[in-house]
């Protein structure tokens, strides 16, 4: 059923103090940046009724990607297509691409914005676990101030974010990683191209010269109900060579860290059984490998 | 609640009263009267709807009327300059790319962005893998593009 269009009315702020103002209202309005989440739910009338900010009207959040003391510094409105054309973007931060690449077609990927990508708090979003893994950190501003999250600890629960309604993401800052970072993204879905994920691990993964491992990062989507880290798992692997016993420990840690979900999409025994294989792929992955991330 | 919003359409200015979060497929459609841009799904699945927006490819299901304030919208009916049709629409029509119609005008839209900029893509499928089509099995959508994107010298394109 369409919803009836009477029930919703949309604020346009033409600057990022007006928003902020608007954003006080009680109860606050419901920001749209390329609405790719929210008009499927107005189509399928199963949007809220009530108020919207419209975020295109607000000159301040249509900036460039920009790189800044080794950081890369997304907008609130940077699309995955600004993304996926950067070309410092695609050198530096490859994981990126991979995943703006998945996000629908072309057309969604010209509107999706990787702010929005966040907030909707999708447990299988496919943006939010590259970001993860490279140790993102979101910028919230509202009347009362800035303040920064890491992503990491943006989530405590399905669609639980740290995010207030008062608030807006007005920036992503991304840390480019050490050159020899070695990075993996693999997406197992039911297809090649625009299926949602059965289970998403996006990994880094720093070796040291005598081989142990100095950093690294797991992040799983679609098996959690929420983009999760693996932290367990890391502390297992951090400080070892990731030879044969280390893949075991991590693999053993991973069974009992993880508690999957099981959905029309899967089965948690599937879940946990790729969540697995995928990171023993990416441990054997012992060579930095420029970007060319493996998909499934 | 509607609100007065302009956009330039197809080249010209425009300006009507919708409301703002009213789809730009059916602003185009009911309000302004351009009824090649098509619907399938609505839900952003189907590239029917796909028109320019600042010259990028979107599906206009997906985009609130609001959004598209002072920005320029292309849509098929805006390929056609002076009576002539495009060299892409001309080449659905030669090889065969269209059969019941209802997919082509999105399908000429995101064709012609890709032939516009082969960048925008990793090659003509994924340019095209917005866009579903039930009738033609896409091997001769695929020979339209290519024929098109032969003919097309960079002057005409569009
Ligand atoms: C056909 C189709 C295919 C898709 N495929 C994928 C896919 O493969 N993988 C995937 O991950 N997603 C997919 N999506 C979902 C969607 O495209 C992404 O989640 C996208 O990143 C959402 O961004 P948006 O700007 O369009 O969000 P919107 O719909 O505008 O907003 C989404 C949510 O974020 C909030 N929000 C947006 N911006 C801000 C901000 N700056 N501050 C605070 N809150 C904000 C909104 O209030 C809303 O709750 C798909 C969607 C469609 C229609
Ligand atoms: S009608 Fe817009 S994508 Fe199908
Ligand atoms: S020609 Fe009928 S759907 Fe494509």
């Amino acid at each position: 059923m369409r919803s009836y269009l009477a029930e919703f009315s949309v604020i346009s702020p033409r600057s990022l103090d007006e928003a902020l103002w608007a954003l006080k209202q009680r109860p606050a309005p419901a920001p749209i940046a390329g609405g790719t989440d929210l008009m499927v739910l107005l189509n399928a009338g199963q949007l809220p009724p009530g108020a919207y900010l419209n975020l295109h009207s607000i000159p301040e959040l249509r900036r460039p990607i920009e790189f800044v003391n080794g950081e890369a510094c997304f907008g609130a409105l940077t699309t995955y297509a600004d993304a996926r054309r950067h070309p410092e973007i695609r050198k530096r931060l490859p994981m990126l691409c991979l995943a703006a690449r998945e996000i629908g077609a072309l057309q969604i990927q010209s509107r999706g914005t990787w702010a929005g990508n966040i907030v909707n708090a999708s447990p299988a979003a496919d943006g939010v676990p590259a970001l993860m893994a490279y140790d993102a950190a979101v910028e919230l501003s509202s009347a009362s101030g800035v303040r920064s999250v890491a992503l990491a600890d943006f989530y405590s629960g399905y669609k639980q974010t740290a995010r207030r309604p008062d608030e807006l993401v007005t920036a992503i800052r991304i840390p480019v990683p050490e050159k020899e970072a070695v990075q993996y993204y693999r997406k197992v879905g039911t297809r090649k191209f625009q299926a949602i994920s059965k289970v998403l691990l996006a990994g880094i993964m720093v070796l040291g010269k005598d081989r142990r491992i100095k950093k690294i990062r797991l992040v799983y989507a679609s098996v959690m109900p929420y983009t999760y880290r693996a932290r367990a798992v890391e502390a297992v692997l951090e400080g070892r060579v990731p030879d044969g016993a280390a893949i075991k420990a991590a693999v053993a840690a991973l069974r009992s860290e993880l508690k999957p979900i099981d959905d029309v999409r899967s089965t948690a025994a599937y879940r946990l059984r790729v969540a697995c294989n995928l990171l023993e792929e990416f441990l054997s992955a012992s060579s930095p490998s420029r970007g060319e991330a493996r998909r499934g | 609640m509607t609100a007065k919003i302009s956009f330039t359409l197809n080249g010209k200015p425009w300006t009507g009263n919708v409301h703002p979060l009213k789809r730009l497929l059916d602003t185009l459609r009911e309000d302004a009267g351009l009824t090649g841009t098509k619907e399938g799904c609505g839900e952003g699945e189907c590239g029917a709807c796909t028109v320019f927006l600042d010259g990028q490819v979107v599906m206009s299901c997906m985009v609130p009327t609001c959004q598209a304030e002072g920005k320029k919208v292309t849509t098929i009916e805006g390929l056609v300059s002076d009576g002539d049709l495009h060299p892409m629409q001309d080449c659905f029509i030669q090889e065969g790319g269209a059969q019941c119609g209802i997919c082509t005008p999105g399908m000429i839209m995101a064709a012609v962005a890709y032939a516009n900029d082969p960048d925008s893509a990793e090659d003509m499928r994924e340019a095209l893998a917005g866009n579903l089509c039930r009738c033609t099995g896409y091997t001769r959508i695929y020979e339209s593009v290519k024929k098109a994107m032969e003919k097309m010298s960079v002057s005409e394109i569009r």
